[in-house]
């Protein structure tokens, strides 16, 4: 016990301030007001994988890491889509999970978003369209933001997780 | 195995691990598999190929590994009726594999089970995708599907289905448990559903960047695979790659292995409720990644291999720089292994936790890093050490508990290892040229075989017309170790399935292809 409370406090605090602009971080705290004025609550994510290769999920774990901070920013994983807000769906959509994304989304609760992670999600990546892959997430779902990168970086996750926000659904 | 009294007509093909292959008859190819198994041999891989266009049927392969190496035996069978004798009694980890098998090619085991493993309801039955003449019409959305789960009956059981869309971020899969009260009877997996095609999709890709694939079969595993495959293509090429690409390589390998290492121990204590240490060792596991960025400018090594050697280069201020952070993170590690090692309530939860046997480990054949955790002394690394392994005397680590608490163990001394093996590789690192280029390629079968952080990947590579790949095969010890865990839960509480999952930590996406 002793050891683990030397361990935290000998590490400290290592959250880092989000790497934005003082014009994003103005919009940033913009986009935190108009969180909690929504919700009044954190943004609630579900992550779907809907065939990916498992790379994009290295990074979603990453941005869960402590130097990210996420629920600092009022966001939060959780386990359920009728507890979500956003969906972040990554992998091309594999034809084995093309009916499990649409029930997911049927699932989440009106307003709901949706982020297209990596080059898969984004356009079917290296996968592309064929027997067992129907490609892009868009063809299954509404799609409000992409994300590229295979993977993409934590940072360019957390940035269309804060442009997604800018987009409510009619 | 002595293969002697079997008269195997034996080839040894070309490349940088010892592969021998023999064709054989239905008969033969039960009676090898007997014999490898007898002699404390396992099944590594099985697949199949249709060659109806080149020799009038199709062909199965089976790969095993004894102490020799790989033993690749290969059974021809006819276009009317291609059928095969299972191997599932001699190695239960074939069973799926031919269902597979069946699924893809309508190659079918003369016994065992028959309903589909890979193909759920996106394809039609009759339709065999990885056929040469098959093609894409018949294609449809995958409609709920029936299939027959084991039932277990008696006073009090009852069944909890999980997923496929599961409440952590993890890979989509569906585990059927039957309980009672908390206990676990039973559990069955289904698995498949992100299969996407790999093995078809290399069929469309050039030959000489098929490697970027090879890396997202498993991106967790992506510098395995695509070691993998540039070896089996150098094999075909009749080439070896520069020393100083070699040593690269092995650096991003044993990165790869400690940043999956990292990860793992982290989300291990926090499955046992000490949040801790994954805050602590995702701080890790981020530093890493930070390191990978700055020195080879990218955080997963993804496309850092390329056929006749590696792409990116280390400077000396980078080798430095990865030098440098080697002793501190040794450090680090150590601590928390001292906390993870007093910690009485993560103890509790870990010893005794999803345990199998190590007799238990060799009937089903469990490889890889748990299988060490098991007592199955098997790391190619150490057994057949490919360059540069060959002069890093690599340590082979091991339990002979079977474990939660063992496969941890096994993971903090890898990872420990590792880092003394790049230590070695960064100080010792050879000077020269980064890459060669290829030779054009002999057209026949070139196998790559390198032991990944999760356990032996192996790619099985044949060229084609026009610069395109004829067939690849690859093969994610995932595919023998998801079994095993069906045995491991049982008897245990369901509570600690996540726990048991975790330490095993095996690959949706690499064994549904
Ligand atoms: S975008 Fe890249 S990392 Fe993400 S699922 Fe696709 S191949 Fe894997």
């Amino acid at each position: 016990m002793l050891r683990t409370l030397k361990q935290i406090t000998r590490i400290g605090i290592i959250s880092e301030p989000v790497p934005l602009t003082a014009a994003e971080r103005g919009e940033r705290d913009a986009l935190q007001q108009k969180i909690r004025r929504i919700y009044g609550r954190a943004l609630c994510i579900r992550h779907v994988d809907a065939g990916s290769c498992n790379g994009c999920e290295l990074e979603i774990h990453a941005l869960n890491n402590p130097y990210y901070n996420l629920e600092g920013l009022g966001i939060k994983f959780v386990a359920s889509p009728r507890h979500a807000d956003l969906l972040l769906v990554t992998g091309p959509v594999s034809r084995h999970m093309q009916d499990a994304l649409r029930r997911t989304y049927e699932a989440t609760p009106e307003p709901k978003w949706v982020i297209a992670l990596g080059d898969c999600g984004c356009n079917g990546g290296l996968f592309g369209c064929s027997y067992a892959s129907a490609g892009a997430v868009a063809d299954v779902i509404p799609v409000d933001v992409t994300v590229p990168g295979c993977p993409p970086t934590p940072g360019a996750i957390l940035s269309g997780i804060l442009a997604v926000l800018d987009k409510p659904r009619p | 195995m002595d293969c002697m009294p079997f008269a195997l007509d034996l080839e040894t093909l070309p490349g940088a691990v010892p592969v021998r292959r023999a064709v054989v008859s239905s008969d033969k190819l039960r009676s090898v598999c007997t014999a490898v198994h007898e002699s404390g041999g396992l099944l590594h891989a099985l697949w199949g190929c249709d060659e109806r266009d080149r020799k009038g049927g199709y062909l199965l392969r089976v790969a095993l590994q004894d102490a020799a190496g790989l033993l690749l035996l290969e059974l021809p069978m006819n276009a009317a009726q291609p059928c095969f004798p299972t191997l599932a009694d001699i190695f239960p980890a074939a069973e799926r594999m031919q269902r597979a098998v069946y699924d893809l090619l309508g190659l079918r085991a003369q016994e065992g089970d028959t309903r589909p493993w890979l193909r759920h309801a996106s394809w039609p039955a009759d339709c065999f995708p990885l056929r040469r003449d098959y093609d894409d019409r018949g294609i449809r959305a995958a409609q709920n599907e029936s299939y027959r789960f084991v039932r277990v009956t008696g006073d009090g059981v009852h069944e909890i289905a999980v997923g496929p869309v599961h409440a952590g971020t993890i890979e989509p899969g569906h585990f059927r448990f039957s309980v009672v009260g908390e206990k676990v009877l039973r559990l069955e997996e289904r698995l498949g559903y992100t299969h996407k095609g790999i093995e078809k999709r290399f069929e469309t890709q050039p030959l000489m960047q098929g490697q970027r694939l090879a890396a997202r079969v498993s991106g967790d595993s992506a510098v395995a695979f695509s070691w993998a495959y540039c070896m089996a293509l150098e094999g075909l090429c009749g080439i070896t790659p520069p020393p100083r690409a070699l040593w690269l390589r092995a650096l991003c390998l044993e990165r790869e292995r400690i940043a999956n290492h990292l990860g793992d121990l982290g989300a291990l204590g926090n499955d046992a409720g000490f949040a801790v240490g994954l805050a602590q060792f995702s701080r890790l596991k981020e530093d890493l990644l930070r390191a990978n960025q700055r020195a080879f400018g990218t955080r997963y090594l993804m496309d850092a291999l390329a056929p006749g050697g590696i792409r990116c280069n280390l400077d000396e201020a980078n080798r430095r720089d990865l030098l440098a952070t080697v002793p501190p993170l040794v450090a680090e590690i150590s601590t928390l292994h001292e906390i993870y090692d007093d910690h009485a309530g993560l103890q509790d939860r870990f010893t005794g936790t999803g345990r199998v046997e190590p007799a238990l480990a060799r009937k089903l054949g469990l490889i890889g890093l748990a299988g060490r955790a098991s007592g199955q002394s098997w790391d190619i690394r150490c057994d057949h050490a490919y360059a540069p392994y060959d002069k890093l005397a690599v340590r082979m680590q091991g339990r002979l508990q079977g474990d939660v608490a063992a496969r941890v163990a096994v993971r903090f001394e890898e990872t420990l290892e590792s880092l003394r093996l790049c230590q070695m590789l960064l100080e010792n690192l050879p000077g020269g040229e980064l890459q060669l280029s290829l030779p054009p390629p002999a057209k026949r079968l070139g196998i790559g075989w390198i032991e990944g952080w999760r356990g032996p990947v192996l790619i099985a590579l044949e060229p084609g017309e026009d610069g395109l790949i004829r067939r690849c095969h690859p093969h994610d010890p995932s595919w023998q170790n998801w079994p095993v865990i069906e045995h491991a839960v049982m008897g245990n509480i369901v509570a600690d399935f996540p726990l048991i999952n975790k330490s095993f930590n095996l690959s949706y996406s690499g064994q549904d292809l």
